[in-house]
C-alpha cells in the first residue's frame, strides 16, 4: 500500500518495518517512528475528526501535544478515549477513529498495570531539547544527581524536527553524542516518553511515563503500562521550549491548515510532506525555514504572506533564490474548501474590508502567529510572567529560587541561546546547591542564520462580512472571534471571565494555543493592554493524564489497607459476613446454611441472652498509659474520675472535646499504680491517641506519661451471657470467678487455656460478661479453647450486628452512630459519668454554657413503633404530628439506631429527640416515603432496666 | 506540596504533617473563672489573619512530635518552624 505523502527518503522512521493500523475502519500502514498523526498525513488523510458543536471537518494542526483538533478514540488493544493523534506512537494493530470532541470510556476494567515511583535528584531537567541537554550535561559533569525527562520518544526536542545543524553536522548527531556521555554518569538518568505534568512547591514534580503504551498489544504484561514519577528535586530547570500559535481568520479550521513548525516537524521526523502546494502565512521569521525546507523536499511553495511590511531581508533573499514569492504586508483573510483546504485568500493587511483578496489554490496552508514559551509548569509552581513585546508573548518573570527557565521557554527562541541558556541555568543551579561548577562547555556552533527581526502581533484578521463567525479561536470548543465579541458586549472585561463565558481554553488542550489568541482579541476589542490583562491561570495537569495512571496500584484490593484481627481466617472459614469498620473487617454475623442475616443475628442475640456467646472484639482501640502522672492525665481527659481507680478495677469513661461534646467512650482499667489500659471505639482508636498526645505534648508537657497504642497487641474476646461464668471457669480453672472474688468492673490476671492473659468483667450487653485478653500470638488457640469449653453450654460466636442489638436494648450509645458531635454526656443520659468533684476536665467549662443548658436539647431516647413489626430506617426524621404540614417541617430529631429485638419480641429504635426525656410516653411520628409511622417515646434502656442480669 | 522542616527530623513532605490550629493559645489556667463569653472565645474563635500566623503542627507520619510553625495563610508557605516553648521567629 502506498502512502502518497511519504517522501522516498528522510525522517527518523524505520522504513524496513511496516506497521498495519486502521483509522475510521480503513486499513493503512506506517512505520516505527510514526505517530498516528504522521501516518495519517503520510496516507493523505486530511480530516481526522469533526468539531464538537458545529460538526465541521477538522484535521491535524500541530505535531505535538498542542494540537487542538485531532482527537481520536483508540479501540485496540484497549479502548481509550480523547487521545491526540499527534501523541499516539504508531504500533501494529492500532485501531482508532476520529472523535467529535467527546470519547467513550471503556466498559470493562483496564487490564494493564499502572504504578508509581518516587525519585530524588539534585537537578531535574524538564525537556530534552538543546537547552535541556546542555543543562543536563553541565550538571552531570559536575557529578550532580540529574534526571532529564522528555515527553517525546526520542531526545533532541526541536532539533529532531528542524533539520538544524551544529558544528556542520546534523544537530541530532550532537544529541546522540551528549546522550552517550550522559549514559556514562551513574547519577544521570534520562526518561523519554515522560511528561512532567504537574509542578508544585519546593521542586516537587509529577511526571507520567508511557512505558509500554507504544507497544500496543505486544506490551509485556508484567510491565506497568504507565508510571507516575513523584520527583522531589533540589532544583528544577525548565527547558520546555515554546509552542507555535495560530491566527484567527475566516475558515481557519479547515483540514490542511497547519502550524508552520508542525509541517517542518513532519518532514524531518517522519519524512512526510503535509502538502504539495503550500501557502505560508506568518507574523515572524520562523515560517521561513519551513518554507525553504518544504520547497527543498519537493513542495511547491506558492507564497509566503508576511504580515509585516518589512519581511526579514536575509530570509527574503533566500526565498527569492528559491523562487518563493514573499508577499510583504499581506495576510490570509479566508480560505476555500469543504473537507479540506483548497485555497487561501490573501489581501493586504491594512487594505480594509473593501479590498477583495486574491485566492491562491493550495492544499496546505501553514500559519505561524509567533511562539508562546511553554510556561505552564512554571506558573503551576507559582512563577510569575511578564509580557515580552519582542515576541508578543508571556515569558517568565523571576521564579521561585529552585526553578530556572532555560532556552525558548525563557523567551530566547534561538538555538545558540538555548545551548548557552541551558548551561547557564545549570551553572546557576549548581552554585545554589553548593556543587562545584565544572569547566564551561564548548558549545558546537550553530549554522549561521539570518538575524532575527522583530515579529508583529496579530491575533485575528478581519475578512469578508461575517468573518468573525468562522474565525475560530478555540477549535475544540468551536469558539470564534464572534463569541469573544459577544462576551465583551455582555460586559465582561477580565480574561478569566471571558474564558468561562466562552469556554475558551476549557477543553482537552486547556488553551495551549487558543488562550493567547483570546487574550489578544480581548485586548484589542477593549483597547486594553494585553500585558495587564494577563493570561488565565495554568493548572495541572499540563496535558491529560489517565485516571488509571494516577490511581496506579491503589485500586481494587490495594485501594486501602485491610485490617483483619488475629483470628480473621477463622471468621472467614466459619461463614462470617464481614462489615467494614474503618479499615477493619469485622464479622457482622455468622449465618448458617439457609439462614438470612436477620435470622442469624436473632439467633446470636438469643444465645447471648439465654446462654453464652463469644465475639471477637479485638478491634477495640487500646491505649497503654504509663507513667507517674497517668492518673492526672486521665482525670483531665475523661469526664469522670479515673485516678481513684484501684489496681484491679475498671471504669466506664466518657471523653469530651473542649466544647463539651462527647467524642468517645470506653473503659479504663488500672493495671498498676502507674499504668492504665484504656479502650476506645474501634473507629476512633487513632484519633483518641492523637487527641491525648496533642494535649500531653502541647498543653501539659510536664506530665510524666507515655502513651502507646496496643490495639493489635491484645486480642479481646467478649464472653457474654448467663453461662459465661461457667465457660470461663472451665477455660481458666485457676481463676476464682465467683461474683465476690471477681465483681463487675474489675479485672484479673489469669491463665486462660494455659495462656497468660487478663480478664475484665465488662459488659456491653447487660448480661454477665467477661472480656478475655491475650496477646495476639495466642489468640487463635485461646479462641478455640473458649469455644471448646463452651460447647457444653451451646456457646455461639456472635458478630457486630448482634452486639449492636444487645447494646441498644440496654440503651448504650455508640459514639459516632448515636451521636454526631453535638451531644453532651447529659444529652445521652450519661450524667452519672460526669464528675462533679473534679475542679476541671476537658469540656467541663462548656457544660454550664447557656446553649448546653437549654431544655430543648436533643436527648437520646428509645422509640417503639406502634406497629411492633415496623422497622424504622436509621436516619429517619421524627416529627410531632401525623399530618405533615407544608415545608419547612419542624424536626424533633432523627433515628440513630433501629433493630429487631429477639428479647423484646418487637422492633425498637434509639433516637435523638428534642427534649426527648420530657416526651417519654408521648406518641411522635416518623414520616417515611409513603407512610407516617407512629412511635412511642420511651427511656433509652429497654431491657433489664434494673440491671438484674449483670451478675449472672 | 511543600517541604516542611520538622525541628526533630528535618525537611519532610507536607503530607507527613498534620495542622493543629493557632499556636500560643494556651488552655486557660482556670476555665471556671472565665465568663461564658471569654470561654466561648477560647473554644470557638481563632484569629485568622491574612499573612504569617503561628500555628501548631504535628509530624504525624514521622516522629509524631508537635511543634510550632509560622505559616503565611495567604501563600500557604511555612516560613519558619520552632519547638514548643521556643521563641517565635521574626516574621519576614
Amino acid at each position: 500500500m502506498s502512502a502518497p505523502q511519504r517522501l522516498p527518503a528522510g525522517g527518523r522512521i524505520d522504513r524496513e518495518v511496516m506497521l498495519g493500523f486502521t483509522f475510521d475502519g480503513i486499513a493503512y500502514t506506517g512505520h516505527p517512528g510514526d505517530t498516528l498523526a504522521s501516518a495519517l498525513l503520510a496516507n493523505g488523510v486530511r480530516q481526522v475528526a469533526t468539531s464538537i458543536r458545529l460538526g465541521r471537518p477538522r484535521g491535524i494542526v500541530a505535531a505535538d501535544v498542542t494540537d487542538s483538533n485531532a482527537l481520536v478514540q483508540v479501540e485496540e488493544p484497549f479502548p481509550e478515549p480523547m487521545l491526540l493523534a499527534t501523541s499516539i506512537e504508531l504500533y501494529q494493530g492500532l485501531a482508532a477513529h476520529g472523535l467529535p470532541g467527546q470519547g467513550r470510556l471503556a466498559g470493562q476494567p483496564d487490564p494493564a498495570r499502572y504504578d508509581a515511583v518516587h525519585a530524588h535528584c539534585d537537578l531535574l531537567v524538564i525537556g530534552a531539547g538543546p537547552a535541556g541537554i546542555s543543562a543536563a550535561l553541565t550538571a552531570a559533569r559536575a557529578g550532580a544527581r540529574v534526571l532529564l525527562v522528555d515527553e517525546q520518544p526520542a531526545t533532541g526536542g526541536s532539533l529532531t524536527g528542524s533539520g538544524d545543524r551544529l558544528a556542520g553536522r546534523p544537530a541530532t548527531e550532537w544529541v546522540s553524542g551528549v546522550l552517550g556521555e550522559l549514559a556514562g554518569y551513574p547519577d544521570a538518568r534520562v526518561l523519554t516518553r515522560t511528561t512532567a505534568f504537574g509542578c508544585y512547591d519546593d521542586g516537587y514534580v509529577l511526571a507520567v511515563q508511557r512505558r509500554t503504551v507504544h507497544l500496543g498489544a505486544a506490551a509485556p504484561r508484567h510491565l506497568s503500562r504507565q508510571r507516575i514519577w513523584r520527583i522531589r528535586a533540589r532544583h528544577v530547570i525548565l527547558a520546555t521550549g515554546a509552542h507555535e500559535r495560530p491566527v484567527a481568520f475566516a475558515d481557519n479550521d479547515r483540514p490542511g491548515i497547519m502550524l508552520a513548525g508542525a509541517a517542518r516537524s513532519y518532514l524531518h521526523r517522519h519524512g512526510v510532506l503535509a502538502g504539495r502546494e503550500v501557502v505560508l502565512f506568518t507574523t515572524n521569521d520562523s515560517a521561513y525555514p519551513a518554507a525553504l525546507d518544504l520547497a527543498d523536499a519537493g513542495a511547491q511553495v506558492l507564497a509566503v504572506a508576511d504580515a509585516r511590511q518589512q519581511p526579514p531581508p536575509g530570509w527574503a533573499a533566500r526565498c527569492r533564490r528559491r523562487g518563493i514569492y514573499v508577499r510583504a504586508g499581506q495576510v490570509v483573510t479566508g480560505t476555500t474548501g469543504t473537507d479540506r483546504v483548497t485555497g487561501a485568500v490573501l489581501a493586504p493587511r491594512d487594505g480594509g474590508p473593501s479590498v477583495a483578496g486574491q485566492t491562491l489554490p493550495c492544499d496546505l496552508l501553514l500559519v505561524s502567529g509567533g511562539w508562546n514559551p511553554a510556561v505552564h509548569l512554571l506558573c503551576q509552581a507559582g512563577g510569575k510572567l511578564r509580557f515580552d513585546p519582542a515576541i508578543h508573548a508571556f515569558v517568565p518573570a523571576p521564579s521561585p529560587g529552585w526553578l530556572s527557565p532555560a532556552g525558548a521557554v525563557s523567551g530566547d527562541l534561538t538555538l545558540p541561546g538555548a545551548l548557552t541558556g541551558g548551561e547557564a541555568a545549570a551553572r546557576g543551579a549548581l552554585g545554589r546547591l553548593g556543587i562545584k561548577v565544572p569547566a564551561p562547555l564548548a558549545h558546537p556552533a550553530a549554522d549561521t542564520e539570518p538575524a532575527v527581526t522583530q515579529s508583529t502581533a496579530l491575533w485575528s484578521v478581519p475578512g469578508a462580512d461575517g468573518w468573525q463567525q468562522s474565525a475560530f479561536v478555540d477549535h475544540q470548543r468551536d469558539v470564534t472571534v464572534s463569541d469573544v465579541l459577544r462576551a465583551t458586549r455582555a460586559g465582561l472585561r477580565s480574561a478569566e471571565h471571558v474564558k468561562r463565558y466562552t469556554t475558551i481554553g476549557t477543553a482537552h488542550d486547556q488553551g495551549k494555543t487558543s488562550g493567547i489568541l483570546a487574550l489578544g482579541i480581548l485586548a484589542e476589542t477593549l483597547g486594553a493592554d494585553l500585558a495587564e490583562l494577563g493570561p488565565t491561570s495554568f493548572r495541572p495537569p499540563y496535558s491529560p493524564v489517565a485516571f488509571a495512571a494516577l490511581a496506579g496500584r491503589d485500586r481494587g484490593e490495594l485501594f486501602d489497607p485491610v485490617r483483619g484481627t488475629a483470628i480473621h481466617p477463622w471468621h472467614a472459614a466459619h461463614g462470617a459476613v464481614f462489615e467494614d469498620v474503618g479499615q477493619w473487617k469485622r464479622p457482622r454475623c455468622y449465618p448458617r446454611p439457609g439462614e438470612s442475616m436477620e435470622q442469624a443475628t436473632a439467633r446470636e442475640c438469643r444465645a447471648v441472652r439465654g446462654g453464652v456467646g463469644l465475639m471477637d472484639g479485638s478491634t477495640l482501640g487500646k491505649i497503654d498509659v504509663q507513667g507517674p502522672d497517668s492518673g492526672v492525665l486521665l482525670d483531665r481527659i475523661y469526664t469522670n474520675l479515673m485516678s481513684s481507680l484501684k489496681v484491679g478495677s475498671a471504669r466506664y469513661g466518657v471523653m469530651c472535646g473542649v466544647d463539651g461534646m462527647v467524642i468517645d467512650d470506653g473503659t479504663v482499667a488500672r493495671l498498676a499504680e502507674n499504668r492504665f489500659l484504656l479502650t476506645t471505639t474501634t473507629g476512633n482508636a487513632a484519633r483518641i491517641l492523637d487527641w491525648m498526645e496533642e494535649w500531653l505534648q502541647t498543653e501539659w508537657p510536664g506530665l510524666r506519661v507515655s502513651l502507646t497504642s496496643v490495639t493489635e497487641h491484645w486480642a479481646t474476646f467478649p464472653l457474654a451471657g448467663p453461662r459465661s461464668r461457667d465457660v470461663l471457669r472451665a477455660a481458666a480453672p485457676h481463676l476464682d470467678v465467683s461474683n465476690a472474688a471477681f465483681p463487675f468492673m474489675s479485672w484479673r490476671n489469669a491463665m486462660i487455656a494455659g495462656v497468660p492473659g487478663w480478664v475484665a468483667r465488662i459488659s456491653f450487653s447487660g448480661e454477665l460478661a467477661y472480656e478475655v485478653n491475650v496477646t495476639a500470638w495466642h489468640a487463635q488457640a485461646v479462641w478455640d479453647s473458649l469455644l471448646e469449653a463452651g460447647q457444653l453450654f451451646g456457646i455461639t460466636p456472635y458478630g457486630t450486628e448482634a452486639m449492636h442489638v444487645l447494646r441498644a436494648e440496654k440503651g448504650y450509645p455508640i459514639i459516632g452512630q448515636d451521636t454526631d458531635g453535638t451531644q453532651t454526656p447529659h444529652d445521652l443520659g450519661l450524667s452519672w459519668a460526669v464528675s462533679t468533684k473534679k475542679s476541671d476536665f476537658i469540656g467541663k467549662r462548656s457544660f454550664t454554657r447557656a446553649a448546653n443548658q437549654r431544655a430543648d436539647r436533643k436527648h437520646l431516647v428509645g422509640l417503639l413503633p406502634v406497629d411492633p413489626a415496623a422497622l424504622l430506617p436509621e436516619g429517619s426524621h421524627v416529627v410531632t404530628a401525623a399530618e405533615i404540614p407544608e415545608p419547612p417541617v419542624p424536626m424533633l430529631g432523627h433515628v440513630t439506631s433501629s433493630y429487631r429485638s429477639a428479647a423484646l419480641g418487637r422492633t425498637f429504635a434509639l433516637a435523638l429527640v428534642r427534649s426527648g426525656r420530657d416526651r417519654i410516653g408521648q406518641t411522635l411520628y416518623v414520616p417515611l416515603a409513603d407512610t407516617v409511622m407512629p412511635v412511642t417515646v420511651t427511656d433509652s434502656v429497654l431491657y433489664d432496666k434494673e440491671g438484674a442480669r449483670r451478675d449472672g | 506540596m511543600q517541604l516542611i522542616s520538622c525541628p526533630w527530623c528535618g525537611p519532610r513532605e507536607e503530607s507527613e504533617f498534620r495542622h493543629g490550629g493557632q499556636a500560643h493559645r494556651p488552655y486557660p489556667a482556670d476555665p471556671a473563672a472565665l465568663s461564658d463569653e471569654q470561654w466561648g472565645h477560647y473554644v470557638f474563635v481563632q484569629p485568622n489573619p491574612a499573612g504569617p500566623r503561628p500555628e501548631r503542627w504535628q509530624h504525624a507520619a514521622g516522629c509524631r512530635r508537635w511543634f510550632n510553625a509560622l505559616r503565611d495563610t495567604a501563600t500557604h508557605r511555612v516560613l519558619a518552624v520552632y519547638r514548643p516553648g521556643g521563641p517565635t521567629p521574626e516574621t519576614r
